[in-house]
């Protein structure tokens, strides 16, 4: 299956265009978003859905696990939010108006009165102030997984209880993305402020569905919220999402016992289930704003050096991995930091550049040798810490193979999820197979994961310190002109792609496979957003 | 030399009077000498990527076919016989081995130690085998030593330690009876001597018997871990890994790639059960007489 990485066109086809694909260019189609979207919601059903990990924690503040957000989001509102089927258009949430000065160092939202928290309370300004002081200077005993996303912001004030005035620094190019992330769950303040980590066991917010229960290693049931502020929505009557493994899921979709799962299949697995679906099955693909990286811990040999990790990044094939591993795996298109096909993306001229995106394998892999040689590491071997789950496996059998031919011995340690964090966040690893998604295309948010580690600890894992980098990240953060900032953008790319502190091997390919009768959701290249299930329905 | 020679005849008896034990015992020596003899009885890397022949069927070239990633299937099998030879055949040597010990020193002392050590093997065995394998490696992760993960070898192992003490331990009580014993005793023998001299000579013929059963189970045990992600990982060559993870994917566009690792689980876990049953016929006395 070829996908054009420069076409942001997002695919819905119905079984029998899903079954001429083998046969068909998918670049050519671009057919409407969601099946039936002249039809009338209808109230009422249950919406079951699989979801292949357990939720290490019920806080959005501190996690950036789908995991979470799929479970979690529906119980949550944010302050502004993308447009359903629009996407990145972004409109309000709780918001109902806002205005922005013309120096763009002040956002004032006029927030929608009568707000109800899942409790009966009302949401006031003070809950989305607390809510966002949190994130941007967590307490003691509480992490903002994103916290350098909230920078610039100086101050937030509450002029009255419908009112939010964010006061900036300086300009943020990247703040309106900022307020419209998924991850930015507003909490009631009278709970944080009595529990500071009230949102990590519990479940309360404003959003249309209320918690009704998790049972561990089984399933999560929300019911619709009577008293949403969104007249008429939801539709739904309750959500189940039931945790399974991946090959469970296909069977159980297969098999009618869930509905949906908004993450994403493999090509055969999308084949397999709407072979059995039949006319019963829906499918949406788009290029996936996520990406498969190795990150090197830079403060320990033989990653402190940086001929030694721009080898590694030599003797990758991406252009032949592409082409091959997206037949049989999620893994897809090539691209650099940012998402191939979005408007910030290289062309591919300006990545064949690159040190390990040329072309022309047989020179890149003799300077790798070279490289290696001359670090004094002609017989590299290192541990490789994987995930022990697709396609991260299929990633680690791609990379093995690939160093194998520069003479490096890579053992492939696959490990569950949790003592991947583990190594993550300790710093117990030579190289790690890393992914990296996030909710918008916006620069500041893709770029964070490559900055200084000590700028950013919980993203930037690879403990690299480059102040060069640090300040091509925040001249781009503050440029508000799109020419100027993809030269920044540029910039940046190519400093850290010659630099390899980490290195991007392939993006993702997302295909979302469900049940005709599912109706109102929107497709788009992040699974992390339209996951408060309000606008689906069951026809 | 005449050691050598009445070693011959008694193999050449067993064959006459075993034809199916001979057959497995073929099956096994053929297995062993591929998985010895890998490099020179296949062509490719079981771990060379080949994008050019992903999931291509049974050819001259690729005589089982090849996977998603175009490794040769063959040579991953031949390969994979190591794994599971190695790992079964250590496996059930370590099991039955501290089981005999176990079943010999119990039965042989009774009383209280025999009391105390059966209700150890109880417990252990009221876990069934393949989920108490599950949780020691889930549990102990992974050590290797020399390519081989010493603690899936351990994993699989323990389970199969009561089974063996308490087959060899009911060996142990009809012999422990017998009058040599008692005069061996009485002669002012230790009980290390008495025990390796007159009881595990004894044993050994139900003590083999367990040993080629148990490799079957062993070899069945560690494709089962592998299968779940608990045993051998990509990207080394492992029967059990072979039938996970992509092959149930592609089982209707490349069914060769479910075909042939199931094949040689079979035919291996089949040869030794083959063989083993063949093994307690030969000793059995009603049968030689």
């Amino acid at each position: 299956m070829a996908l054009d990485t420069r076409n942001e066109t997002i695919h819905s086809m119905t079984r029998r265009t899903a079954l001429l694909m083998p046969a068909l260019a998918l670049g050519s189609h671009a057919l409407a978003q969601g099946a039936g979207a002249t039809d009338k919601p209808q109230r009422g059903g249950t919406l079951s859905y699989a979801v292949t990990a357990e939720p290490p924690t019920y806080d959005l503040h501190q996690t950036a696990t789908f995991a979470v957000m799929h479970r979690l989001s529906p119980h949550y509102s944010t302050l502004l939010a993308y447009e359903p089927g629009k996407y990145p258009n972004i409109i309000g949430d709780l918001a109902q108006s806002w205005t922005i000065s013309p120096d763009l160092l002040t956002y004032t939202f006029k927030l929608h009165p009568n707000v109800k928290f899942h409790d009966g309370t009302t949401l006031t300004a003070e809950d989305v102030r607390v809510s966002y002081e949190r994130l941007r200077n967590p307490p003691k005993g509480v992490s903002s997984f994103r916290q350098p996303s909230f920078a610039q912001i100086k101050s937030i004030e509450t002029p009255d209880s419908l009112t939010v005035v964010f006061r900036m620094v300086k300009v943020d190019a990247s703040i309106m993305d900022t307020f419209a992330s998924p991850w930015n769950s507003i909490f009631s303040a009278e709970k944080l402020k009595a529990d500071p980590t009230f949102p990590v066991k519990n479940v309360m917010g404003t959003g249309p569905f209320k918690f009704v229960e998790h049972v561990a290693g089984s399933h999560w049931v929300g019911e619709r919220f009577n008293d949403y502020f969104k007249a008429g929505k939801p539709y739904l009557d309750g959500f189940r999402a039931i945790t399974m493994t991946p090959s469970a899921m296909v069977n159980a979709m297969a098999g009618k016992q869930i509905m949906a799962e908004f993450r994403g299949f493999t090509p055969n697995e999308r084949d397999r289930i709407v072979k059995a679906l039949g006319p019963d099955a829906q499918t949406h693909e788009s290029p996936w704003m996520l990406h498969m990286l190795m990150n090197f811990n830079c403060e320990k040999k033989p990653f402190d050096d940086p001929r030694v990790r721009r080898a590694v990044s030599l003797a990758i094939d991406r252009w032949g991995g592409s082409a091959n591993l997206s037949k049989v795996s999620q893994l897809g298109s090539i691209g650099g930091l940012v998402r191939p096909g979005s408007k910030w993306a290289a062309s591919e001229a300006e990545m064949v550049q690159w040190p390990g995106y040329g072309r022309d394998m047989a020179a890149n892999r003799a300077e790798a040798k070279r490289l290696l040689k001359e670090a004094g590491y002609e017989n590299l071997s290192f541990t490789m810490i994987n995930r022990n789950q697709q396609p991260y496996i299929t990633a680690g059998v791609f990379i093995i193979d690939q160093l194998r031919q520069i003479g490096v011995k890579v053992e492939d340690k696959q490990v569950e999820i949790a003592a991947w964090y583990s190594a993550q966040t300790s710093g117990n690893f030579e190289a790690l197979l890393d992914s990296f998604t996030q909710f918008s295309d916006d620069p500041t948010n893709v770029l964070v994961k490559y900055i200084s580690t000590d700028r950013a600890p919980d993203v930037a894992i690879q403990r690299a310190i480059d102040r060069e980098l640090d300040s091509l990240f925040d001249r781009q953060a503050e440029m508000v002109d799109p020419v100027e900032r993809k030269k920044l953008v540029r910039q940046f790319e190519n400093r850290l792609l010659d630099q390899a502190y980490a290195i991007p091997i392939l993006w993702w390919q997302r295909i979302v496979v469900m049940e005709t009768r599912v109706q109102g959701w929107t497709m788009s290249p992040t699974h992390m957003i339209y996951q408060d299930l309000a606008d689906i329905w069951l026809k | 030399m005449a050691m050598l020679t009445r070693l011959l005849k008694n193999a050449l008896l067993f064959c006459r009077l075993q034809p199916l034990g001979a057959l497995g015992l073929l099956i096994i020596v053929v297995m062993a000498s591929c998985a010895v003899l890998a490099e020179q009885v296949t062509f490719y890397n079981p771990e060379a990527v080949d994008f050019g022949a992903m999931l291509t069927g049974p050819s001259a070239e690729h005589p089982f076919g090849t996977d998603s990633f175009g490794r040769d299937i063959f040579t991953r099998i031949v390969y994979g016989a190591r794994t599971a030879l190695t790992i079964g055949f250590l496996s059930s040597m370590i099991g039955c081995h501290i089981g005999a010990a176990i079943g010999i020193a119990s039965a042989y002392h009774g009383g209280w130690v025999d009391l105390v050590l059966q209700r150890f093997i109880d417990i252990i065995l009221s876990f069934p085998i393949v989920v108490l394998a599950l949780v020691v490696v889930a549990v102990m992760g992974k050590t290797m030593v020399l390519g081989i993960d010493l603690n899936l070898v351990f994993a699989i192992a323990i389970p199969i330690i009561p089974r063996s003490c308490r087959v060899i331990r009911a060996a142990t009580l009809s012999i422990r009876t017998q009058p040599y014993v008692d005069a061996a005793r009485a002669g002012g023998y230790s009980t290390v001597y008495i025990l390796l001299r007159y009881i595990a000579p004894n044993v050994i013929a139900p003590f083999l018997v367990l040993l080629t059963a148990y490799i079957a189970q062993a070899i069945l045990l560690e494709a089962s871990l592998s299968f779940l992600g608990l045993g051998v990982t990509e990207p080394k060559p492992a029967w059990g890994l072979m039938l996970a993870g992509d092959s149930a994917n592609f089982y209707n566009e490349a069914p060769w790639m479910i075909l042939f690792p199931g094949l040689a689980i079979s035919l291996s876990v089949f040869a030794f059960n083959l063989f083993g049953d063949s093994l307690r016929d030969w000793f059995d006395p009603k049968y030689r007489n």
